[in-house]
């Protein structure tokens, strides 16, 4: 799938910790209007189909969906709304586009996080209705159980958890849509309130507001809008079992499986010769090492180690997060998958500005649902 | 460029109930199961998983697709859930479509599943969500209120008396009764019967609008190479299309679905249709309220705009009629538990084109057919063109 | 169904199974709570909705006035250019008999919501509010309607500052 499909116009705001100044329609259509113009489109006339990720009940509306199309431009166009990751609704857009049936697809997401009084008790209903939730417990519990397996069998420790934090605030300080960097020295980030040990609250990415545009188009079409086409080189999802009960709780399978696909896609071999900068979803801490390991940069249980050795560091040999990532800028809910797409496409650019690394020619992104999930979506692209 | 072909190559349901034994799981492993059976396929073989389901809030579960993923054969697959509130049903085996024709995958599994009878007291409780959250919501409207409003207005462009639309759940009821998943089959109702049947929100009636309902149903897309080596009769998909209206409902015209019109034109574009009069042989349109199927029917261009009530009057779109419009009995006979009733629709034309649907069998060795979905704000059209 | 099965799953239970306790079920409220921000249209129709005023947006690339208001105009996928003061009066586009409550309770007198076109609305668009102070068998499409407002220490800044329209 080499050079099939490309990203052609990337739009999105500034994330942000509450943005009550504007609704939900209004800061989608920001983005939107950032992206057509970024790729030099109207949407009215040149925009076949839109594909938007959301869920309704952190929209706090049934059947979503029914108010995608007008802050979009996609009113009386084909559009349909996938309740997964941002990545997954890519890669949607990369199928409608690749069947032959669409030239241009717009992909959306968002998050109105602030708007959601009671998060954790919408995450708890996404438990199993009648072995989990009545036991009542704040489901941030399983992402602190899933930590505690992780570090039980891997060899990772705490203190290169706190290195993900550190690196990941200090990144997002050189990003102005960033909105929780930080200078947070990894003792600093060691010593915070547990919340589900050994989970901290500095583990635990915030949530932000924000949404995010990205256009799609064929490669005739990406030809001739533009002369730096972002090419969708692989792609690959996949879920690992929903069920608490029986799954691996040491390794993130959904991240291999959904990686050796977007490898395969991509005729990737080798992840740490052939990537030059990774995107890759850090909810909690932990998840930055335990995905970095799941889609093969490197073995098993060695992800902390190589944080420790500054490899992942914008100035290192595989740069993850540059951009702040979830810790750093802010969880977007099923948004921040996007937002790693767009961070990757803006480095393959050359426009990433004070967090541009130079050189680099293919980048990864990948996205996890968060709990209770296994769901994960991982996107190769190259310039 | 040429477009990979894809083909439906099996199908299965459960049967349409009122509550279910079976959790929303097992219902999807069921449907799933008995596709997979029907072309002989093993789990091992599916590449990848869609799954259409609508409001979360039905069967009280937040990311319903995630939780419903084991028991649709996702495990440790490519799986996504797709949505456009009722018209997921017809969306999803065009979400399959594409995976297949993308090149990226050979063998589809879809799988759509409703379990409207968690919600309590009544499903209506979370319909009451749809609405817009600050103009529309204070005013505590009932699902029923806009579709009853926009049947009046259709009453009202086209000069339409009730026994013209009541006409169509006769029909529908009296269908279902050959369908052995059945919730309201009725080889017996008569005109009378619905319009005496008692009155939820004027316009509409009880008989004239399908009731809550629990169900799944699943088919298995296959890549042409694939289709032709485990189907002897593989059904292709010849024409996919799919639109969504403006949110504004009250700012539309709502005598007629342009959606749904754009919808058609896209698939008939596909499928290389120029005269869908002539060259449909067999129509499921929508029709979870008897004015939809007609509705739906002058959408899809089968009719011209308000004359689908003398058609069906004149019994064009009986089984054996010149038309025949859901041979299956529809949403109003077979029931409708969303997403599920949306794919029946597809499960129905690819029994009736392979000429195995048993008592409901339309004569004449039908070639081709049209499904069409809608959903949402009065505002989604989704539609599948279905040919030997 | 197809006649090449002849056996379908699905249980039909009956209400006297959970009565009976044959089958068992748990239950669970989901407690979604939300505050939803509503912007910068929506903000200003439910400030002006305070002050007794119905209004609209004006696009002047495709010269529609409409309302409830919007940012942005969803045809020309621009920014709407002027805000409209609309007479809150209207004209009856559809409209229903409604005999059952969201969770299907009977009632004896309908409510009866309706599509209310707006006057001075272009093309004629509409808002959904209820019908009061009227007999609903007098109710028909093309009634002429006014709004019946809450008195001002009522009003909240919201849709339902508008009690319901009425007859004109």
């Amino acid at each position: 799938m080499s050079q099939e499909v490309a990203i052609v116009g990337i739009g999105y705001t500034s994330f942000r910790p509450l943005t009550p100044e504007v609704s939900y329609k209004e800061l989608v259509y920001e983005a939107a209007v950032k992206a057509y113009e970024d790729a030099g489109l109207d949407p009215r006339s040149d925009v076949d189909s839109i594909v938007s990720v959301a869920e309704d009940f952190t929209e706090g509306t049934s059947i979503f969906d029914e108010y995608v199309p007008d802050q979009l431009g996609g009113m009386l166009k084909p559009n349909v709304t996938i309740p997964g990751d941002g990545i997954h609704g890519l890669a949607t857009a990369y199928m409608q586009i690749a069947s032959g049936i669409v030239d241009v697809v717009a992909v959306e997401a968002h998050s109105k996080a602030s708007n959601v009084l009671t998060l954790p008790r919408i995450t708890a209903y996404a438990m199993d209705p009648v072995l989990n939730r009545p036991l009542r417990a704040n489901p941030v519990f399983i992402a602190g159980m899933e930590m505690n397996r992780y570090l039980y069998t891997s060899g990772a420790t705490r203190e290169h958890c706190a290195l993900v934090v550190a690196k990941n605030k200090r990144n997002a300080l050189l990003n102005p849509a960033a909105a929780f960097g930080a200078a947070l020295e990894p003792d600093q980030a060691l010593d915070s309130e547990m919340v589900a040990y050994p989970l901290s609250v500095v583990d635990i990415s915030p949530h932000a507001d924000g949404a995010i545009v990205v256009v799609l188009a064929s490669a005739e079409v990406a030809q001739s809008l533009t002369d730096v086409p972002i090419w969708i080189r692989g792609i690959g999802w996949c879920n690992d079992s929903p069920s608490l009960e029986n799954r691996a709780w040491g390794r993130a399978i959904y991240a291999e499986e959904a990686g050796r696909m977007a490898y395969r896609t991509a005729g990737i071999r080798n992840a740490m010769d052939e990537i030059d900068l990774a995107e890759i979803d850090d909810a909690y801490s932990y998840k930055e090492l335990q995905h970095l390991e799941a889609l093969g940069f490197c073995e098993y249980g060695r992800g902390g180690f190589l944080t420790a050795d500054g490899v992942t560091e914008i100035e290192g040999a595989l740069p993850v997060n540059a951009s702040g990532g979830s810790i750093g800028g802010g969880h977007l809910l099923d948004a921040s998958g996007l937002r790693a797409v767009v961070e990757v496409a803006l480095q393959l650019r050359g426009e990433a500005g004070a967090h541009q690394i130079p050189g680099v020619e293919t980048g990864l992104a990948f996205g996890w649902r968060g709990v209770p999930s296994t769901s994960g979506a991982a996107v190769i692209l190259s310039s | 460029m040429a477009m990979r072909k894809v083909a439906v190559v099996g199908a299965g349901m459960t049967r349409f109930v009122r509550r279910a034994l079976e959790t929303g799981k097992e219902l999807s492993y069921e449907a799933s199961k008995m596709a997979l059976d029907y072309c002989d396929l093993t789990l091992d073989e599916v590449d990848c998983v869609v799954h259409g389901t609508a409001p979360d809030s039905f069967d009280g579960v937040h990311m319903k697709g995630e939780y419903l993923s084991d028991g649709s054969g996702a495990w440790r697959k490519p799986y996504t859930r797709c949505y456009v509130g009722g018209g997921t049903g017809v969306f999803a085996p065009i979400h399959g479509w594409y995976h297949v024709a993308s090149g990226l995958f050979d063998i589809c599994l879809v799988v759509c599943e409703e379990k409207m009878s968690s919600c309590q007291p009544h499903p209506q409780g979370a319909f009451l969500t749809i609405f817009d959250h600050t103009t529309e919501r204070p005013l505590k409207p009932n699902l029923l209120w806009i579709f009853a409003m926009e049947m009046n207005r259709y009453m009202h462009t086209y000069g339409l008396k009730k026994e013209d639309i009541a006409l169509v759940s006769v029909k529908n009821k009296r269908n279902a009764a050959d369908h052995p998943c059945s919730l309201l089959g009725d080889a017996n109702i008569t005109l009378q019967d619905v319009l005496n049947s008692e009155v939820l929100a004027w316009p509409v009636q009880r008989l004239d609008v399908s009731p809550v309902t629990d169900g799944a149903v699943a088919l298995v897309l296959a890549a042409e190479h694939v289709a032709r080596r485990i189907c002897d009769k593989p059904i292709w998909i010849e024409g996919v299309g799919w639109n969504l209206d403006t949110a504004y409902w009250t700012n539309r015209d709502l005598c007629y679905p342009r959606y749904v019109e754009k919808a058609a034109r896209m698939a008939y574009e596909m499928a290389g249709i120029t005269e869908p009069r002539k060259q449909i042989h067999i129509a499921e349109p929508y029709d979870p309220f008897d004015y939809k199927e007609l509705h739906h029917l002058e959408g899809l261009m089968l009719f011209d705009r308000g004359k689908a009530p003398e058609a069906t009057a004149l019994g064009i779109t009986q089984r054996n009629g010149d038309l025949p419009v859901c041979p299956s009995g529809g949403l109003l006979g077979v029931g409708n538990p969303i997403a599920a009733a949306g794919l029946m629709k597809v499960a129905e034309l690819f029994w009736q084109l392979r000429g195995e649907a048993g008592a409901r069998q339309v004569p004449g060795q039908p070639r081709r057919g049209v499904a069409q979905a809608w959903g949402d704000l009065m505002q989604v059209g989704t539609v599948a063109v279905l040919g030997v | 169904m197809t006649v090449k099965i002849d056996k379908f799953p699905g249980v039909y239970l009956h209400e006297s199974d959970f009565e009976q306790g044959r089958v068992l079920y748990n239950t669970w409220d989901p407690q979604a709570q939300y505050a939803w921000d509503a912007g910068i249209a929506i903000g200003r129709y439910l400030s002006e909705l305070k002050q007794g005023h119905l209004v609209g947006v004006r696009c002047n690339q495709c010269r529609r006035t409409v309302v409830p208001p919007r940012a942005f105009c969803e045809w020309c996928f621009r920014p709407m250019d002027d805000w409209v003061n609309l007479p809150d009066t209207g004209t009856v586009n559809t409209f229903s008999l409604c005999y059952v409550t969201w969770d299907m309770q009977y009632l004896t007198e309908p409510q009866i919501p309706a599509v209310i076109d707006i006057d001075g609305t272009r093309p004629s668009v509409g808002i959904m509010h209820l019908l009061g102070d009227v007999d609903p068998k007098k109710v028909h499409i093309g009634m002429r309607v006014q709004a019946v407002w809450k008195p001002e220490e009522e009003r909240t800044g919201s849709i339902l500052d508008i009690r319901h329209f009425k007859p004109v």
